[in-house]
């Protein structure tokens, strides 16, 4: 019998690196930030941060354009009166709920969503979901999870929202393929169809796009994580019973194809099979891979603390163009998920987790990549210091999975080089 | 608690920050959490500023809560000032900071730090931004500036501009040249650019100009006690506020009532010329913070000939000026920071056009009423490249044509009408542009096409007939929303339940002024 050709790890990876931590100034965003591309995927949940103006800003300018006319989040800023005592503050959130979900009942779910604020004061959420969900069953289902700045960094508010709904899901049987993470639509639908061509029974999403089209969970449950940064919704699914398929993720074409591979394997499709339904789009996204690539080439890539990709999208810059990693930093290694990526980064770059933004500048500096992965607040002052820069959040909001998106990933890094080419100034 | 979607002003620290940011030589050590390190892209983006702003946070966990916070902060103190070299520092809490209670004004004074340390006390849960700000520049005032000796000839200090504030860069520059003109020279302009050593410096100018009350008020008002320096109250934004202005200097300064050259003002000729005839009496609404709106109101109505019918600011400070404005115009002014309640009022009012914030234009776009952005919250779009003051005489010609600019030009709109049957000009025919590579006599039988027969539109139980339908689109396409809407609530309010070309031009006789 045939077997599935395996990818050629580096003869020593990143695996076991030394990790570099330092403790400073970290600047990151904090979970909140996540519910800017959740309440878009999610189509009928509402999300109500409980917090202050500044997390109502935050969301605000991280939403960047105000372009929805009443957008499915909000913020319940807490005033001087909420602080004094707590009785209060519960009886002002169920008369907010209240006024809000009269005001749409097209929503089905809502968040409470915990910020610093709400949690040095000690405001239980859990508790208000519990007892909001009992004054508006079955209409709204209400739950609860954390964003805030002292527990959570940016992508961790996705992870966990996602875990928050793992207790809720009703309990199934069937063999069944969980795909968890909230990606684009369209890129949900590519890994769908390709799995399905592959022949697994049921495929199912976490998040699903609204509380009607709900999954179950059990112990013949299969899942397979998109993201980096879902380690506790991982867990939360383990414990009710489902088998973890832990893979490399599935950025560029060699890591779509482990990461399709690895679902290949634990649901008995064969080698023959799993080469007629990708050979096609794997031959595509390594043309678009190479064509986008040709300016990262040779080129090298320092990477600042963000949302957790930087690891697995480091594997892709490295092995798939070229490139040479000074960098890799994270705002949190979580090893259960990203070890396979690391394995295939050959040794070199420095590991570096959570963040001493000032030392890590010097280092950054000292160092004079290429190209800088960064958040949005260092971006102009290090291209004022002559470095090409890609802001970081744009990978969290641009579709970049799949084989299809391959050559668009190289693109987006590419694209700050090529300006640079193109500018007489 | 209060709901909130979109925010007009965000915490008072933010306004501190506008202050520090604005300043050099100045740091700003913020106790909060590591997320409120997202204000420093509204600089580093919104305002494109090439440095980082000069704030380190502390960036405390949960895992620090209860033990040791306080340390934290007083590491960060430490590793700031070794690290920037600032002249002064000034120390605060975020909000959630406010909450542990570690008291960063007394931590930092036990450091025994070799430059002035300046705690502020922004209460986060009960003011917002522009507090922020006037207090922070007011509490650096009190603790650098010192009595000095007066210059010998007329100077004084222009107060009030901030880093993300709406066009405070060419606001300086324009007021500085119009002091010049008068022969006063400009001391000290601050926060804008200010460092430490010129804060100390304030008390030798004569007098302050006060550019942004909503910063510096506070500070200008502390100055005129402490060393006797009078204020100007008008803020040189329009003709008439400019001529108010240097009348208001003059006499401050004790000069001639000589003439002043104005040359660079084209304004009023271009609101007297034949053209600006159709702005005449157009209905605006005006929404702002307090200065802003206040100045506008009076350019619209005096300057541009508008009629204004709604006026409000969401800065509460303001309430009173833009009350006594309000009323003054015959108008009831609207006082909130629930944008809500601002797209609730502008629905109800339906005016041709709106001055107001980044939030207003968005209000306008979907009501399909055209916007001028004249007021904080910035925008990326608030800091253009070219030179764009507001204040003075250049401010009020780049107002001119800022609020000119989403109409459509006079004749332009003449035109129109005179060839509103010409498919050019036919909304379906779509933008010359846009359809280059169709050959016009194709483009002409689509359209009748879809013209010759339209289908009966229901709405709200009114329906359209076809011939009324057929005429709507006639009409160019920037008023048929207008015509549409006008059209359909006189037909309820006659009862009237289908719409023919009859109840389409009684509408209009109705409403035409
Ligand atoms: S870090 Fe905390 S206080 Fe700041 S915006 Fe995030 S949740 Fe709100
Ligand atoms: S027709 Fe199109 S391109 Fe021309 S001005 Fe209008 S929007 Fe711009």
């Amino acid at each position: 019998m045939n077997a599935f050709a395996q990818i050629k790890p580096p003869s020593v990876g990143c695996g076991n690196a030394p990790v570099l931590k330092q403790r400073g100034q970290r600047e990151v965003f904090c979970g909140l930030t996540s519910i800017v591309w959740l309440h878009r995927k999610i189509q009928d949940a509402f999300f109500l941060v409980v917090g202050s103006r500044t997390c109502a800003h935050l969301l605000q300018s991280a939403a960047g354009v105000m372009i929805f006319a009443e957008p499915r989040f909000g913020t319940a800023i807490l005033e001087e009166k909420d602080l004094a005592g707590l009785a209060d503050a519960n009886e002002e959130l169920d008369r907010e709920v209240e006024r809000l979900l009269a005001r749409r009942p097209d929503i089905r779910q809502l968040f409470l969503v915990g910020s610093c604020p709400s949690e040095v004061i000690k405001l239980d959420l859990s508790r208000a979901a519990e007892r909001l969900t009992q004054a508006h069953a079955p209409q709204v289902r209400v739950l609860n999870f954390t964003g805030s700045g002292i527990e959570t960094t940016f992508t961790q508010g996705e992870d966990e929202c996602l875990a928050s709904m793992v207790p809720v899901l009703p309990e199934t049987d069937a063999e069944q393929l969980l795909l968890v993470g909230a990606l684009p639509d369209v890129v949900e639908d590519q890994l769908v169809g390709l799995i399905e061509a592959l022949g697994v029974p049921v495929v199912k999403a976490l998040p699903s796009r609204n509380a009607d089209t709900e999954v179950g969970i059990g112990p013949n449950t299969k899942f397979i994580v998109a993201q980096p940064f879902l380690g506790a919704t991982a867990g939360a699914l383990a414990g009710r019973g489902a088998q973890h398929l832990a893979a490399p993720f599935p950025f560029g074409e060699e890591g779509t194809t482990a990461w399709l591979r690895t679902i290949a394997e634990a649901f008995n499709v064969s080698p023959e099979k799993f080469d007629e339904v990708t050979a096609a789009p794997r031959a595509r996204a390594q043309k678009a891979v190479a064509a986008a690539s040709e300016r990262l080439s040779g080129k090298s890539v320092f990477f600042f603390p963000d949302s957790q990709l930087e690891i697995p999208l480091a594997r892709f810059l490295t092995r798939e163009c070229g490139m040479t990693a000074l960098e890799i930093g994270a705002p949190y290694i979580h090893r259960d998920l990203v070890s396979a990526d690391l394995d295939l980064i050959a040794e070199g770059p420095v590991l570096s987790e959570g963040q001493d933004v000032d030392l890590q500048l010097d280092r950054c500096r000292a160092a004079k990549p290429d190209l800088t992965v960064c958040g949005l607040g260092l971006a102009n002052p290090l291209e004022a210091e002559d470095l090409a820069t890609k802001w970081a959040i744009e990978l969290v909001f641009t579709p970049i999975h799949g084989y299809e998106q391959a050559g668009d990933l190289a693109a987006l890094f590419a694209k700050p080089l090529k300006r640079r080419e193109g500018l007489t100034l | 608690m209060k709901l909130t979607v979109w925010t007009y002003e965000g915490p008072p620290h933010v306004g501190a920050m506008r202050v520090a940011t604005a300043m050099k030589g100045l740091h700003y050590v913020l106790h909060a959490p590591q997320g409120d390190t997202y204000a420093d892209l509204l600089f580093t983006m919104i305002e494109r500023r090439d440095h980082r702003p000069p704030v380190s946070y502390t960036t405390f966990q949960a895992r620090d809560l209860g033990s040791d916070t306080a340390t934290l902060f007083k590491e960060s103190c430490k590793d700031a000032f070794d690290r920037f070299q600032p002249e002064a520092i000034i120390v605060g809490a975020s909000c959630t900071a406010e909450l542990i209670q570690d008291d960063p004004g007394g931590l930092s004074e036990s450091m025994g730090l070799p430059v002035p340390v300046i705690p502020l006390e922004l209460p986060s849960y009960q003011r917002k931004e522009n507090f922020g700000a006037s207090e922070t520049f007011y509490e650096i005032c009190r603790a650098l500036s010192a009595p000095v000796e007066r210059t010998p000839e007329i100077t004084c200090n222009i107060l009030g501009p901030t880093a993300l504030g709406f066009r405070h860069r060419d606001d300086v520059v324009e007021l500085s040249s119009i002091l010049e003109s008068l022969g006063i020279a400009v001391n000290v302009v601050a926060p804008l650019d200010a460092t430490p050593a010129d804060i100390q410096r304030l008390g030798v100018a004569h007098f302050n100009v006060m550019l942004y009350p909503e910063t510096c008020e506070t500070a200008c008002r502390w100055l005129e006690r402490e060393y006797k320096q009078p204020f100007t109250k008008t803020v040189p934004i329009g003709v008439g506020a400019t001529r108010d202005f240097i009348a208001e200097v003059k006499a401050i300064a004790g000069l001639p009532d000589t003439v002043v050259d104005d040359s660079r003002l084209r304004l009023p000729w271009y609101s007297r010329s034949v053209d600006s005839t159709y702005l005449t009496g157009k209905r605006v609404f005006i929404f702002g913070d307090g200065t802003h709106a206040i100045a506008a109101a009076r350019i619209a109505k005096e300057e541009m000939g508008f009629e204004v019918v709604g006026l409000g600011c969401y800065n509460r400070e303001f309430a009173r000026p833009v009350r006594a404005c309000a009323k003054e115009l015959g108008l009831e002014a609207l006082i909130t920071d629930d944008y809500l309640e601002v797209e609730a009022a502008i629905e109800a009012l339906q005016p041709e056009m709106i001055l107001g914030t980044q939030m207003e234009r968005h209000i306008g776009k979907r009501l399909g009423i055209p916007c001028a952005v004249i007021s904080a919250p910035v925008h990326v779009q608030d800091f253009p490249a070219r030179f764009s003051p507001q204040v003075g005489w250049e401010g009020a010609n780049v107002i001119f044509d800022t609020w000119v600019h989403p109409l459509v030009m006079g004749l332009e709109e003449h035109l129109l009408h005179m060839f509103r049957e010409d498919f050019e000009f036919h909304d379906d025919a779509g933008a010359s542009h846009h359809g280059s590579h169709t050959p016009a006599a194709q483009k002409r039988r689509v359209v009748e096409e879809k013209t010759d027969t339209p289908e009966p539109v229901i709405k709200d139980g009114v329906t359209w007939l076809a011939g009324a339908e057929k005429e709507l689109r006639k009409i160019p396409f920037f008023v048929r929303g207008k015509a549409r809407r006008n059209t359909e609530k006189f037909a309820v309010e006659q009862g009237v339940t289908s719409i023919s070309i009859e109840t389409l031009y009684e509408a209009k006789a109705h409403y035409a002024r």
